[in-house]
């Protein structure tokens, strides 16, 4: 099935575009089964990165999908993972929204969109997790997860300064 | 609805909605749906309120990213299927070039022992990011009388985060319940 690894890519972010309910940050613990357990694309560390990466660079966090093809296959890889985590949800809202009105003040409707929310509450509190298990190596990580949650919970501060923050305590060679 | 019915009907060409969409784009650090309303409801005045809370309802109902799906929704109601393309081109092309330049760099410094540490810090206050998103998601659930949807946070939590199982089996094994309690709740 994995002849290509282009294939490989492409099956894969197709298929989860589709049970990624709750955005990109509920579908992270999946692509890390994937690409660190079961393909072996990459190591923990080099998931991690690509999260940090991800975060920092502006736009949707979807894009670490292009991280991960980019470093599968190159820039192929890159827009065959972009693509395909794009494509079939993008068609779906396509043609779904022209038929919205006739469903939106449906029961069926409302029962669904309630009853995915703790799914996807759950899918990202995973995702949580399985970075935290990457990242919180020793005691001062652990700190700086703890405390950005924290700060982040509390006010309304623009990430990109906790970012700063901890790359530079990072960078200090305590982590 | 005296709000949307006074306001004259402004159509922007494609090139103002790739225009919007790609500044959407990148301002959107940590989220770019806040960006969005900003841009197409105050700002352009494409939108009143309750239209993209309608438009933005839908996003949330399916699966994929919100905004993404918001670009499609958007753009198509503008200019049918090419309105469509031009909003997601506009949303994710600037971030993909950026993106792109940042893997290649990572692919060739990756290993450099600075960058690493500083990924570390980074990667370590993004998951604190994330835990705070859980704790804010959690706090209605959580808090509201007796309801099922703890349950099956927690079972997709254990299902994907211990178990490791795969997310299509959890989710379709978690989901026919999730739905139906959630349907004779009402």
């Amino acid at each position: 099935m994995s002849s290509s690894p282009l294939t490989a890519l492409f099956g894969y972010f197709a298929l989860l575009s589709l049970f990624a309910v709750g955005g990109a940050n509920a579908a992270i613990p999946e692509m890390h089964r994937v690409a660190v357990d079961v393909m072996h694309w990459m190591n923990d560390r080099q998931f991690a990165d690509m999260f940090a990466i991800s975060q920092v660079s502006p736009g949707p966090n979807v894009i670490i999908v292009a991280l991960i093809g980019y470093h599968v296959a190159g820039l192929a890889g890159a827009a065959v993972a972009i693509t395909a985590m794009c494509g079939p949800t993008c068609t779906l809202a396509f043609f779904i929204a022209r038929t919205w009105d006739r469903f939106k003040e449906a029961r069926w409707r409302m029962a669904i969109q309630a009853g995915i929310v703790p799914l996807s509450l759950g899918l990202i509190a995973a995702s949580a997790f399985v970075l935290a298990r990457a990242a919180d190596h020793n005691i001062y990580a652990v700190l700086i997860t703890a405390a950005t949650a924290a700060v982040t919970f509390f006010t309304r501060i623009n990430p990109l300064w906790l970012f700063a923050v901890a790359g530079i305590l990072g960078l200090s060679g305590w982590l | 609805m005296s709000d949307s019915a006074a306001r004259p009907p402004i159509n922007p060409s494609l090139a103002e909605l790739f225009h919007a969409f790609s500044l959407v784009s990148i301002s959107g650090f940590g989220g770019a749906l806040p960006w969005a309303r900003r841009m197409i409801v105050e700002q352009k005045r494409w939108m009143s309120t309750e239209e993209f809370n309608e438009a933005f309802a839908l996003s949330q109902f399916l699966p994929g990213p919100n905004v993404i799906n918001f670009s499609v929704v958007f753009g198509s109601r503008i200019a049918g299927p090419v309105g469509a393309v031009v909003a997601l081109v506009g949303l994710l092309g600037p971030p993909l070039v950026i993106v792109t330049l940042l893997a290649i760099l990572y692919e060739r410094f990756g290993g450099v022992e600075v960058l690493s540490r500083i990924l570390a810090g980074i990667t370590a206050a993004a998951t604190g990011l994330l835990i705070a998103v859980v704790a804010k998601m959690a706090a209605p659930i959580f808090l509201s009388r007796w309801n099922s949807a703890p349950v099956f946070a927690i079972l997709a939590f254990a299902g994907v985060a211990l178990m490791h199982w795969p997310l299509p089996y959890v989710f379709l094994g978690l989901a026919p319940f999730s739905i139906a309690f959630a349907w004779f709740k009402r």
